[in-house]
């Protein structure tokens, strides 16, 4: 055994091993396994995060579904509610122009009926007369009897 | 295996006695400084290595190794150690490292590396039976204390650091048994310190120093017929496997005690 020179070298040795890898060894994998910790970190509190606002999202947009679906009942109501009330409407009108039509009709109906009338009191009157001239074609006298003639017209009115 | 010339003796003897140069006090013990030395390298090339790749994303395989060795002692030195300290991780990384290296050295086969430095030692001119090589560093003295003294030192250092000198010094005059037992505190305290270096030397050095004789030992029955020889390599396969447990015991055994002494140091009273 002899404990002197050897000793001293495997101290030093030691020293420059301890030295190395506190500069070249420690440091580095200290510092990428901490990074990778804050990054994992990270990506979890990033996934929680998008889960939270998945969630929110996902609230928000059935929310704004059921909106749409009531507010479309909504105008659908509307809607029909309008339509049968145009409907309504133009059946009024339809009514009315029909109602008119028959006034109109029933008024030149009675025109003419009236003119018919007239005309074949008119005629009547003319036959008669003629009828009456040939028979008394000489006992009567157009010019004597005139008021008698327009007499009997005044009666056929 | 015995050489032929040898006797059981000379042969465990020649396998114990480290390469030396120099005499006496000037005697360096070259083949523990070259093989702890290489191991140190060793274990620093790849773990500089896996540093210089490290990256935050995907850790590759050598960089997943480098990070389960460090978070491993980070894991050690927190549970012990609650200061600041930028030194004593890196410093129980190497130790952790380099010990287990060391006694790693021990499951190689015993012959292996001293039957080829006696051909080569033959080869370039010298006598080959006095080419002796101990490869296991932990098996020689000079190893483990140059370990744990450097280990010794610190706790010197850092005990004056933190507690300054008057602090430093009201430790080991008045505890644990107050002012008026000063010399039995004084005694008490020195001893205790003086233990923690002595007992982390000789633990790694005897459980090493064991564990290769017996190898050695179950080298020799190898020679002992063919009755015993076969035996022998149940035996050493046993060895080697309970011995895996023993080198990593003792290297995280030797890891844990730093860490241990330094918090220790760091404290104001104990």
């Amino acid at each position: 055994m002899n404990i002197g020179i050897t000793l001293i070298g495997q101290m030093l040795s030691f020293a420059l091993f301890v030295w190395l890898t506190m500069k070249y060894v420690w440091p580095p994998l200290m510092s990428a396994m901490e990074e990778r910790r804050k990054r994992v970190a990270e990506g979890l509190a990033a996934a929680e995060r998008g889960k939270l606002e998945l969630d929110i999202a996902q609230k928000k947009a059935t929310d704004e579904l059921r909106k749409a679906r009531e507010s479309g009942a909504e105008f659908r109501g509307i809607a029909e509610k309008q339509a049968a009330q145009i409907v309504d409407e133009a059946r009024q009108e339809a009514t009315r122009i029909i109602a008119q039509a028959r006034t109109a009709a029933e008024k030149e109906a009675a025109v003419a009926v009236q003119r018919a009338k007239e005309e074949l009191r008119e005629r009547v009157v003319q036959l008669s007369v003629a009828g009456a001239e040939r028979i008394l074609r000489r006992e009567i006298d157009a010019k004597k009897h005139i008021e008698l003639l327009s007499d009997l017209k005044q009666e056929l009115r | 295996m015995a050489t032929e010339s040898l006797t059981p003796t000379q042969y465990i003897v020649h396998h114990l006695t480290n390469f030396t140069v120099g005499d006496g006090i000037k005697a360096v013990n070259v083949d523990t400084l070259f093989f702890s030395f290489i191991l140190g390298v060793a274990f620093l090339t790849v773990l500089i290595l896996a540093a210089r790749r490290a990256t935050a994303g995907v850790p590759g395989p050598l960089q997943n190794f480098a990070e389960i060795m460090v978070e491993f002692v980070d894991k050690q030195v927190k549970d012990i150690f609650h200061g600041r300290n930028p030194v004593i991780a890196p410093l129980a990384l190497t130790i952790f490292c380099w010990v287990f290296l060391w006694n790693a050295m021990d499951v190689v086969p015993v012959d292996l590396f001293p039957q080829a430095w006696q051909q080569i030692y033959g080869a370039t001119g010298h006598d080959p039976h006095h080419a002796y090589l101990r490869v296991v560093p932990s098996t020689d003295l000079n190893a483990t204390f140059g370990l744990s003294l450097s280990v010794f030192l610190l706790i010197i250092f850092y005990s004056f650091k933190v507690k300054g000198l008057r602090g430093f010094a009201k430790e080991i005059f008045t505890h644990p048994f107050g002012p008026y037992l000063m010399p039995a505190n004084l005694i008490l305290n020195i001893v205790e310190l003086i233990a923690k270096p002595v007992s982390l030397a000789l633990r790694l050095f005897g459980n090493m120093y064991a564990g290769e004789m017996i190898f050695i030992l179950i080298a020799l029955l190898y020679g002992a017929g063919w009755l015993l020889g076969p035996f022998a390599g149940v035996l050493q396969l046993g060895w080697a496997i309970f011995h895996l447990l023993v080198i990593t015991l003792q290297a995280f055994i030797f890891m844990v005690l730093t860490i241990v002494y330094l918090s220790m140091a760091h404290e104001d009273s104990h």
